[in-house]
């Protein structure tokens, strides 16, 4: 677990993916042929064969906050990157790229938590000392410490390191004749952005997406039939794609070929760079891997390592066999 | 009547299959190339006497209905919808599920227990549930799986002396319309267009527009008819039994100006009935179309179709047919707009 700590604790919001992506890098490029990072901040690394060409996709970015306005006293006012629960935000802490840390707070009157009623406090004695730290434009993480014990795993952005590091997994165990493309893809929570452009230039046969997706098995939760530590759970729909058929059988008949957990996943609220990926160009045969993950967007996401055992084995077993 | 196969024939967004092997055995001997692509898109080129301009005519093989996502204990059905729906119109209708159409109805808690505030309210999607008959999980377990796709269970039939009545008229209307159009001879090369995915947010036009690369599209489309007790005549958006509807603009697209007058000119010049689509709202395979590659040039025309994405929708034959005749001026007229 120390590489998917490494992975889950480092710095990353969408757009200012560059820390995030010198750590990947090192290890892809161990584990791949060639290693490109395109116009967009995607970081490509292609296994080359002569076999089908497949696209794999795990976004790298977090979500996070970006500083707007500082003021006379030094308090920082920000907006949103990616989707955040603005009820959830008050007295959460954050991190700035500079290791800078700060605590959201809110003006008295705000019922609703509207963002912007909150504001970063970092302590600045007023605006001049606040600068010094903190620029208008600078993006900050929220923070939340990485934790386990033998089953879970409880992190800040699990959403999608966790992803990354099942396809980093994956990349160590490949062994076939299909060209392979594992893409670490930009600004996914900003608008599935990276995965477009790099499907673009890519134009593979099939592609898949290695992300997170809710779980229904909390108490009085949403209603979902994905529970946690029951295995990969299988894409079949998010609000993004519906995923074509052929990949969604291939994933299910190869985890029950190699007696692999899986689920059946039908997630209603949010989308996957498997909806930008299958939409690139002419179109592309594109399925999703998730992992099943409780609290998405929170400082505390948790999944299990079951889990991610059986996602990267399915994911392996998908690499080296999908004709 | 192709019409009404094509209405009785499911296939809810993603899982067009039934309805596209209808069209394609109606139109493959028209057509002089033939392409299904990775999503499910069905492409037919009719040759014309000119290859000097690529012309596209568009509709949707889609319609709007559920996902089974889940199965309870006593054997329930989960769902989501796919597409718009509103649940106010669902509640005791028929559904069937799957590739054995098995039978269910959309329930709801019986009305003595609720209370009164709950009985003011719409109930939301997620406390109704898909009833099969079945006895528990296992036994429900044996006629249905996750991921199941669920379409209304209505048949078509003929309402009074020029309606019909049935479910998806959108937007199996533009697809009969498309399938009748493919048999004439035309004067540039034309392809004729089947779309998926329209109701979950043009997805498969996208594709296709890329693929076909045209300098011309139109989207042949079925739109709100709001002409009913309670809505206001600048709310009607478009009226049954006053002919095709031409797009201005909706959500999704601004069409130029130039395309959609010489449509609705084109139409009174020759005696179709034609009525401008009146309100901003909607959107279809236009929105994707027109923004694809460096742009396309690209309007609308509608069939009014009352009670749309419901279990049950209706539309006049004459107005059918009013967008029919206005397409076929396009497929015509090319010269005279680009």
């Amino acid at each position: 677990m120390e590489l998917l700590k490494t992975l889950a604790s480092g710095y990353g919001p969408s757009g200012r993916e560059d820390k995030i992506r010198n750590t990947i890098a090192q290890y892809a490029k161990k584990l791949t042929d060639e290693v490109i990072v395109d116009t967009l901040g995607n970081l490509i690394a292609h296994k080359k064969g002569n076999g089908k060409k497949i696209m794999i996709a795990a976004h790298m970015d977090e979500i996070g906050v970006i500083a707007t306005v500082i003021d006379d006293n030094g308090f920082i006012r920000f907006s949103a990157v990616g989707g955040l629960y603005n009820k959830d935000l008050f007295a959460r802490r954050v991190c700035f790229e500079n290791g800078v840390v700060g605590i959201i707070g809110s003006e008295e009157d705000n019922k609703d938590r509207k963002i912007a009623k909150l504001y970063i406090d970092i302590g600045a004695k007023n605006r001049e000392d606040a600068e010094k730290k903190v620029k208008t434009g600078d993006m900050a993480v929220f923070m939340g410490e990485f934790t386990e014990n033998e089953d879970i795993v409880i992190s800040k952005a699990l959403d999608n390191r966790a992803g990354c590091y099942v396809m980093l997994e994956a990349m160590k165990r490949v062994k076939t004749e299909n060209d392979l493309y594992f893409v670490f893809t930009a600004q996914e929570e900003v608008g599935l952005r990276g995965a477009k452009t790099a499907a673009y230039s890519i134009a593979p046969q099939y592609a898949l997406s290695i992300d997170v997706t809710d779980t229904g098995d909390t108490p009085e939760g949403i209603k979902m039939d994905v529970k946690l530590g029951k295995g990969a759970a299988v894409k079949i729909m998010d609000r993004s794609i519906l995923c074509d058929a052929y990949i969604r059988g291939l994933l299910i008949e190869l985890a029950k070929e190699n007696n692999i957990p899986y689920q059946l996943e039908i997630m209603n609220d949010g989308g996957t760079d498997a909806g930008a990926i299958s939409l690139s160009g002419i179109g592309v045969k594109t399925g999703g891997i998730s992992i099943p993950t409780r609290y998405i967007h929170s400082p505390s996401e948790m999944v299990s390592k079951d889990d991610l055992k059986s996602c990267i084995e399915l994911l392996t077993a998908f690499i080296n066999y999908a004709r | 009547m192709l019409l009404e196969k094509l209405c009785n024939a499911d296939g809810v967004s993603g899982n067009e299959k039934e309805v596209r092997e209808i069209i394609k055995e109606y139109a493959k001997d028209y057509a002089d190339e033939i392409i299904c692509d990775t999503m499910g898109n069905l492409m037919l080129k009719k040759c014309g006497k000119s290859s000097k301009k690529t012309v596209m005519i568009s509709c949707h093989m889609d319609e709007v209905g559920f996902i089974v996502s889940g199965i309870n204990k006593d054997g329930y059905l989960e769902f989501q919808s796919v597409g718009g729906i509103d649940t106010r119109v669902i509640i005791s209708k028929k559904v069937r599920i799957g590739k054995d159409k098995v039978k269910g109805i959309i329930g709801l808690k019986a009305i003595h227990l609720t209370t009164k505030s709950e009985r003011e309210k719409v109930p939301k999607e997620s406390d109704l549930f898909i009833d099969i008959g079945a006895k528990d999980a296992d036994d429900a377990r044996k006629y249905v799986k996750l991921g199941d796709y669920a379409a209304f269970d209505t048949e078509y039939e003929k309402l009074g002396e020029s309606s019909i009545k049935a479910k998806a008229i959108d937007d199996r209307a533009g697809c009969c319309i498309l399938c009748e159009l493919i048999k004439e001879e035309l004067p540039y090369d034309t392809w004729f267009c089947f779309c998926v995915q329209e109701e979950v947010g043009l997805r498969g036009a996208q594709i296709v527009a890329n693929r076909i690369n045209p300098d011309i599209a139109l989207v042949v489309e079925s739109t709100t008819c709001s002409d009913v007790p309670g809505a206001k005549e600048h709310e009607y958006v478009t009226r049954m039994n006053y002919g095709a509807a031409v797009s201005i603009m909706d959500r999704s697209t601004i069409v130029p100006k130039d395309f959609s007058q010489w449509l609705y000119n084109t139409a009174e010049k020759n005696g179709i009935k034609v009525q401008y689509k009146s309100l901003v709202s909607g959107g279809n395979d236009a929105g994707a179309i027109h923004k694809s590659l460096g742009g396309i040039k690209t309007a609308s025309v509608s069939v009014p179709c009352r009670y749309l994405h419901s279990p049950v929708s209706i539309a006049s034959e004459k107005d059918i047919e009013a967008v029919k005749e206005l397409c076929r001026k396009y497929l015509n007229g090319i010269d005279e707009i680009i």
